[in-house]
């Protein structure tokens, strides 16, 4: 049998998972400066609010085309509610402080968030995998895939490319650069910056919560969803440089890749390759593939 | 305060911690072994941070020092601790030396990162080669002895090892934040190009600490591994890691004592909230580390001293 279609296509559809998960993470960073670990709880968040949508409004079987914007609905609400609630609430009060310090503000809260998601919606697995039912099976290179992952390929292409947009092309985009740059430059030129700090919270939480409701179809959504999450997004910015949204496309596509080739040779050490290849990139390039040198002060 | 109050302060605080177990009941002696062998490895997140180093990682060392004990103890059948103690602090320091010639090169969030993923490899080895690390069941640790006496009451021998270790842990601490070494950290947090304009070495003394870091954090594993009397790849996960960055920013980076505190206060705090609240207690330690981050920022050990200060 010929592995090389099954590599690359296993690999691009985990990379594109890997993208839609680790965008908000790099996002957040380049604008906040604040690594957010509860960036996987906020995953699971949207995951489970799709699935209860899904359940809810998608009939019985859960096999219609309703269910998609459903779950676009699941991230938008999570990241117009919990986002600015968070960035308000939490994180405006240690910017500029230590990095260890906005380390774990957002540790506390992946702490608070995991009891809160099970406290919302219990112990039990949520089963929503309609939609991905509804894919059936797509035949490439006389191969049968699973239709469904080819959707989180293009969503993770259409959130490349509308970031892309917003970043370059619109006015919001041009303060976002601009607060990333100077902070206090941005303030003295009329930008709102706590107001472009909180709408890139709530974008990065939305990319977040997108990340996980459009996962919920493939899995059984359950407690603990986000722990393993946000260390493979970690590995994902860290070889792309944090802060750079190509940077991390860039580093999804390697680790897919990566992986896809050990799941399919060396099962044993997939999960091993990703953190190696992240060690591997650093050690290479310290800043990562695409991150920015920090000048040292004297 | 002046050195003669500090030394009578310790004397005073190991006497209290000596005569505990004639008092208090055993789970609570279970606990505070616990805590202080813990504590090590917080001391350990401790001497980088103030390099401005988090080390977000710690779990690494804590691990490899559990796992020494599991394997002498599963594999090859020794459960001495005058074995199996020193080689845990060997073999941890040994890899902390090499891995923080590696590590000596980043600063700030990228150290913290290259530090989680280094304790993620080691958490996705323990998992994957079943045959050599028991896989997620781990493995048990059983047979412990001191100088080849085996005790009656096992718990009581090890909770006196485990203070005169932490005794020995904090001295070494001490000495070496008292070097010019020690200094020398301090000064890397503010500004490293003045260091070298000084003709000293950053990367000579954060190498220094992550080796003395990785040491006693390979210690407290190793004492933490015959407390609990079994050994799991968990110890490794990053979450683990964040409980010992989390506790140390609890007890403060102001002194070595700071770490031992924040880790009895840590694992009261964390026994109570499992007692009372058995569905939320990570939300209660969540909601308890915003407090400590937005009300007392440099750790409970300064609201002591500041209390001790207030009289005068």
């Amino acid at each position: 049998m010929n592995l090389l279609p099954i590599i690359l296509i296993d690999g691009i559809t985990f990379a594109s998972w890997l993208f839609l998960v680790s965008a908000g993470i790099t996002f957040i960073f380049g604008v906040l400066r604040i690594l957010n670990v509860a960036h996987g709880s906020l995953y699971a968040i949207g995951a489970y609010l799709g699935a209860t949508l899904i359940l809810q409004f998608a009939g019985q079987n859960q096999q219609s085309w309703i269910t998609l914007p459903l779950l676009l609905l699941a991230a938008i609400v999570v990241g117009l509610t919990i986002g600015p609630l968070i960035e308000r609430l939490l994180l405006r009060r240690v910017y500029g402080e230590d990095e260890v310090i906005g380390l774990l503000t957002t540790f506390a809260l992946f702490l608070i968030l995991e009891d809160v998601v099970r406290l919302i919606w219990g112990v039990d697995p949520y089963l929503a995998e309609g939609p991905y039912r509804m894919f059936g099976r797509v035949r490439l290179a006389g191969i049968a895939f699973a239709g469904y992952p080819f959707l989180l390929t293009i969503v993770a292409i259409l959130v490349g490319l509308l970031l892309w947009i917003v970043i370059h092309r619109t006015s919001f985009g041009r303060q976002v650069t601009c607060v990333i740059n100077d902070r206090e430059i941005a303030g003295a030129l009329g930008i709102n910056v706590p107001r472009i700090d909180l709408m890139a919270f709530a974008l990065g939480t939305f990319l977040a919560a997108l990340g996980g409701a459009l996962t919920a179809p493939m899995m059984s959504v359950e407690p603990g969803m986000g722990v393993s999450v946000i260390v493979l997004a970690f590995a994902v910015v860290g070889i792309g440089g944090l802060g750079s949204i190509g940077g991390a496309a860039l580093g999804c596509i390697i680790v897919g890749i990566a992986r896809a080739v050990a799941v399919q040779l060396f099962p044993e050490i997939d999960l091993f390759v990703i953190y190696a290849l992240m060690v591997a990139v650093l050690l290479w390039r310290p800043q990562g593939l695409f991150g920015v040198v920090e000048l040292r002060k004297i | 305060m002046s050195r003669t109050a500090t030394r009578l302060s310790v004397i005073a605080a190991l006497v209290v911690l000596a005569v505990l177990p004639l008092f208090l009941s055993d789970w609570i002696v279970f606990l505070i072994a616990l805590a202080l062998a813990k504590g090590a490895v917080v001391l350990g997140v401790v001497l980088l941070l103030r390099g401005g180093l988090i080390s977000f990682g710690q779990a690494l060392y804590f691990a490899i020092g559990a796992y020494t004990v599991g394997f002498l103890a599963n594999k090859f059948g020794v459960g001495e601790a005058l074995v199996a103690l020193p080689l845990a602090v060997v073999i941890s320091a040994v890899i902390a030396a090499a891995l923080g010639l590696l590590l000596a090169r980043f600063r700030g969030i990228y150290f913290a990162m290259l530090s989680l993923a280094l304790s993620m490899i080691l958490y996705t080895v323990l998992i994957k080669f079943y045959d050599f690390s028991g896989g997620t069941d781990g493995l048990s640790v059983r047979g412990f002895s001191v100088a080849g006496v085996t005790s009656a009451n096992p718990s009581l021998v090890q909770y006196y090892l485990v203070l005169m270790l932490t005794a020995a842990v904090v001295y070494v601490g001490a000495r070496f934040l008292a070097s010019p070494l020690g200094y020398l950290m301090q000064a890397v947090r503010y500004n490293e190009i003045r260091i070298e304009y000084l003709g000293a070495s950053a990367s000579h003394a954060i190498l220094a600490s992550h080796v003395i870091s990785g040491g006693i954090s390979g210690l407290g594993g190793a004492l933490v591994a015959y407390l609990v009397g079994h050994v799991s790849p968990d110890l490794a996960f990053w979450v683990s890691s964040g409980d010992f960055v989390f506790v140390a920013v609890l007890g403060g980076t102001g002194s070595v004592f700071a770490p031992f505190v924040g880790s009895i206060a840590f694992e009261f705090i964390k026994n109570y909230a499992v007692k009372f609240s058995p569905h939320t207690w990570q939300l209660t330690l969540g909601v308890f580390l915003l407090l400590v981050i937005y009300v007392q920022p440099q750790g409970l050990w300064t609201l002591l001293t500041r209390l001790r200060a207030k009289p005068r």
